[in-house]
């Protein structure tokens, strides 16, 4: 008996499954990961997706760990659905984290009604500065953004840790880590008593704003006619660089949010480690979305949850953290496997 | 006894007939041309014979031999060799390592037999190159010599070339001729794949032609002529309906003034293209595709940039002017890709909204209710077989076509330019399209139409313009044109003629 396999577009219900499907086979491959960690699958999984949200203190810390990875999951949409490839969120992240601080420091006897908008410009701003130059050079010379935006990742990272071993540098510890913001630009608190800050609200706006650009404005229309059909869109009259550009600075300024966020509502001081790869994260978060900008939000809950468990796991069994990360990559893996095999079938010839 | 005897060879790709029960064969020591219009079956021909493509049904002898071919490896192994149009080498491999890739036998390299081989080949066969050289430092020329020195380290007996000439410049084109000379002196068979008739008349001993997959006939050189050729290519059959009455020709739309675009390879792809298209008419461009269509379609709809000449729609420069500009300026665009115009992943009425945007748009915000009318008017108009937010991939080609004849044609615009508007439809969306381009002129419209098919140029056209290696080689009243002339003139052996 012979087989072939043939090109099938596949059918709306097929694609509404992955998600689900993506993370049963995901548990099935990690299963053997924890497996040789000499932990049991199934007690592991409880950690992972049960146990974070039976009590109150570690559901909220879901929602807190789902913050950032909502804002780099808009990230990388906004610039994926323009066909930009967009790998710099972290480094925007860590851009808009830098110069939060930055303002942060500097805001003194401001009140908060100004202090806490002057934040969030000026992490936007300075996500979408970081995502500047490899967007220029893109529309101007044609280099690849997959390769700019990755590299500019490092660039900033080291302009950070220059910064805090010597300007910043905590005077009394020794430690490479920021002065304090001063309070008027800490973001507020949603719930008393727990990590969760109003980063998470500004979250779901900029995601609602995203979907209706997207979807409903006449740039997100020439965005998806670029991202999927660059020759036609050119045809049709569409600015291919002018569109690239605004989509590159946008998705920059998304990152450049989420880093500023989590140094106003979270740490209140600059580390090196503040992005720790919430910047990958988001392609995801995004991935997993499928890149539909309102399913951003469970993906990034899911992704969140596995974050938060990940620690319990940790905790409860004595497996390494990384399993976390080892269950999220997977994912994107199985998912990105998923999105090509769904539209082939196997026929007998 | 012949090298190659191909019998019977039927070949279908879906409901297409490639090759219809051809028979080939192929003398020992002899350049064979395979002549025919794109898309006589040619190429998948020589393909099944080099195990690229499985024959229906047929077989094939190698020197009386039955033998059966269904992978490169097998026609390796029966010594055929193929040059192919797009060249199968390694760019940052050398000349040396290029040629031992596939080999056998043996794990190591021996530098300096292959060294010796390929000074060896270059002296006997006139084909000097450096065995050190690299890939990516030689010109295109020098790749398919490069190409013909691995099959003949396959010691091939049987060389393949398919239009080995369309890639060429001028100069390499005699290089080639003369290395094919002394192949053919050394006892090889060659198979000249081509539409070019001065070439395969200077070059090759006996010509075979085949026309609509089947096989037309073989003749020999010294017992033929051009103009026989052609009519074997064409056909003779009398073409289409008959326009009713000629439109009254009116003022001068759209001029082009020796237009001329150099590619990266330095391949003059358009040379000195000049012509007008006046209201009221159809200029048709008839010519075997890969002649400059593409580029000149391209120029004229904005997405390349001409590296000489100009083009003014009635007194407005447009050379050079970006999509947007063209289509404000009143050019109505038909592209030949219909894929390079559409956006699979986006509804019917996205795509038709896409070309004026604009205008579905208030304050930035998508007017959907417009796109959607608009989509639903047009729909109707023109007989779409789809709904407004239905995924333009999921419609069939001919009702793809008419989303872009909606787009463009609803604008109407003061000049229609159709680049193979019909390539690919069946023959109700074809019948279609061709009385919407003539409602086009009737309105007084100005269209240019470029196309392969003779019978579609024949029927529409009120003047043809012949375009061959980039030139147009003259334009014609239709009242002047036969089949036979257009197709001399198609394949080059009329030279330039003005009327």
């Amino acid at each position: 008996m012979k087989f072939k396999i043939v090109k099938v577009p596949a059918t709306i219900w097929m694609r509404v499954l992955i998600p689900v499907l993506s993370i049963l086979v995901t548990f099935i491959i990690t299963s053997i990961l924890i497996l040789i960690a000499g932990g049991n699958p199934l007690e592991a999984y409880y950690y992972f997706l049960i146990a974070p949200l039976s009590d109150r203190v570690s559901a909220l810390e879901v929602l807190v760990k789902a913050t950032p990875l909502l804002l780099t999951g808009a990230c990388a949409i906004f610039a994926f659905t323009a066909g930009y490839w967009n790998i710099g969120g972290e480094g925007q992240f860590l851009a808009g984290a830098f110069a939060a601080t930055g303002a942060g420091i500097m805001l003194v006897d401001v009140p908060p009604a100004v202090s806490i908008p002057v934040m969030i410009l000026v992490s936007f701003l300075a996500g979408a500065l970081w995502a500047l130059i490899p967007a220029w050079l893109k529309a101007k010379l044609a280099v690849d953004e997959v390769v700019t935006t990755l590299l500019f990742n490092s660039i900033i990272l080291f302009i950070i840790a220059y910064t805090l071993n010597n300007f910043w540098r905590n005077p009394l510890t020794g430690w490479p880590q920021s002065p304090e913001i001063s309070e008027t630009a800490h973001f507020l608190r949603l719930i008393p008593r727990s990590r969760l800050h109003m980063g998470f609200l500004v979250a779901l706006v900029v995601i609602v704003i995203e979907w209706f650009v997207l979807a409903r404005t006449s740039l997100g229309l020439k965005m998806r006619a670029l991202g999927m059909g660059k020759t036609a869109a050119r045809f049709a009259g569409i600015n291919v660089n002018g569109t690239l550009f605004i989509a590159a600075l946008v998705s920059g300024g998304f990152a450049g949010l989420a880093g500023g966020g989590d140094i106003a509502g979270i740490h209140f001081h600059l580390i090196e480690a503040v992005a720790s790869g919430l910047g990958y994260s988001g392609i995801i978060v995004a991935m997993f979305a499928a890149l539909n900008p309102l399913a951003v939000i469970p993906s990034a809950l899911f992704i969140g949850l596995i974050d938060t468990g990940a620690q319990g796991v940790s905790r409860a069994l004595g497996l390494p953290t990384y399993l976390g990360d080892t269950v999220q990559t997977t994912l994107l893996l199985v998912t990105l496997a998923m999105f090509v095999l769904v539209n082939y079938r196997i026929k007998k010839v | 006894m012949n090298a190659i005897q191909m019998t019977g060879i039927t070949k279908r790709f879906g409901d297409l007939v490639a090759n219809d029960n051809v028979d080939f064969e192929l003398k020992a020591g002899e350049i064979h041309a395979l002549l025919g219009e794109n898309g006589a079956g040619k190429t998948t021909l020589m393909r099944i014979l080099y195990g690229l493509y499985h024959a229906d049904e047929g077989d094939i002898q190698v020197n009386g031999r039955r033998v059966s071919i269904v992978s490169p490896k097998d026609a390796i192994h029966n010594r055929i060799g193929m040059v192919t149009q797009h060249f199968t080498l390694v760019s940052t491999l050398t000349v040396a390592e290029n040629l031992t890739l596939g080999e056998k036998g043996s794990i190591t390299i021996n530098k300096r037999t292959i060294e010796q081989k390929i000074s060896d080949a270059a002296e006997q066969y006139g084909i000097p190159v450096k065995p050190d050289a690299l890939i990516s430092s030689l010109s295109v020329g020098e790749r398919q010599r490069v190409e013909i020195l691995k099959a003949l380290n396959r010691n091939a007996k049987v060389l393949i070339l398919d239009e080995p000439t369309a890639v060429l410049v001028p100069q390499e084109v005699d290089v080639l001729f003369e290395v094919l000379e002394r192949l053919r002196k050394s006892g090889l068979s060659v198979v000249f794949i081509s539409h070019k008739l001065n070439e395969v008349m200077a070059l090759c001993d006996r010509i075979s032609v085949l026309r609509l997959g089947k096989m037309a006939g073989t003749v020999v050189k010294g017992e033929t002529n051009k103009t026989e050729l052609a009519c074997m290519m064409v056909g003779h059959e009398t073409f289409g309906v008959k326009r009713q009455g000629k439109a009254p020709r009116g003022k001068v739309i759209l001029r082009v003034e020796n237009l001329s675009l150099r590619d990266k390879k330095g391949l003059d792809t358009l040379r000195d293209v000049s012509f007008e298209v006046h209201t009221g008419e159809i200029l048709g461009i008839a010519g075997v595709s890969g002649n400059g269509q593409s580029e000149l379609t391209g120029i004229l709809s904005g997405t390349i940039k001409p590296t000489g000449g100009q083009f003014h729609l009635e007194d407005r420069n447009l050379t050079g002017t970006e999509p947007l500009q063209i289509t404000r300026a009143g050019i109505g665009r038909i592209a030949e890709d219909r894929h390079a115009s559409l956006v699979g992943e986006l509804t019917v009425a996205e795509n038709i909204a896409l070309e004026y945007l604009d205008e579905f748009v208030s304050h930035g915000v998508l007017d959907r209710k417009k796109i959607h009318q608009n989509a639903e008017k047009l729909i109707k108009e023109y007989d779409i077989k789809a709904r407004p937010e239905d995924r333009l991939r999921t419609l069939s080609g001919g009702n793809m076509q008419k989303v872009i004849l909606a787009r463009t044609l609803s604008r109407e615009p003061k000049f229609v330019l159709a680049s193979q508007p019909t390539r690919g439809l069946d023959v109700g969306a074809t019948d279609y399209v061709d009385h919407r381009l003539l409602d086009q002129r009737d309105r007084g419209a100005a269209v240019l139409l470029l196309s392969e098919d003779l019978d579609e140029i024949m029927s529409l056209s009120d003047r043809v313009a012949v375009i061959y290696e980039g030139q147009i080689v003259g334009i014609l009243p239709i009242e002047e044109v036969t089949r036979e002339k257009l197709g001399l003139m198609m394949c080059g052996s009329i030279g330039k003629q003005k009327t």
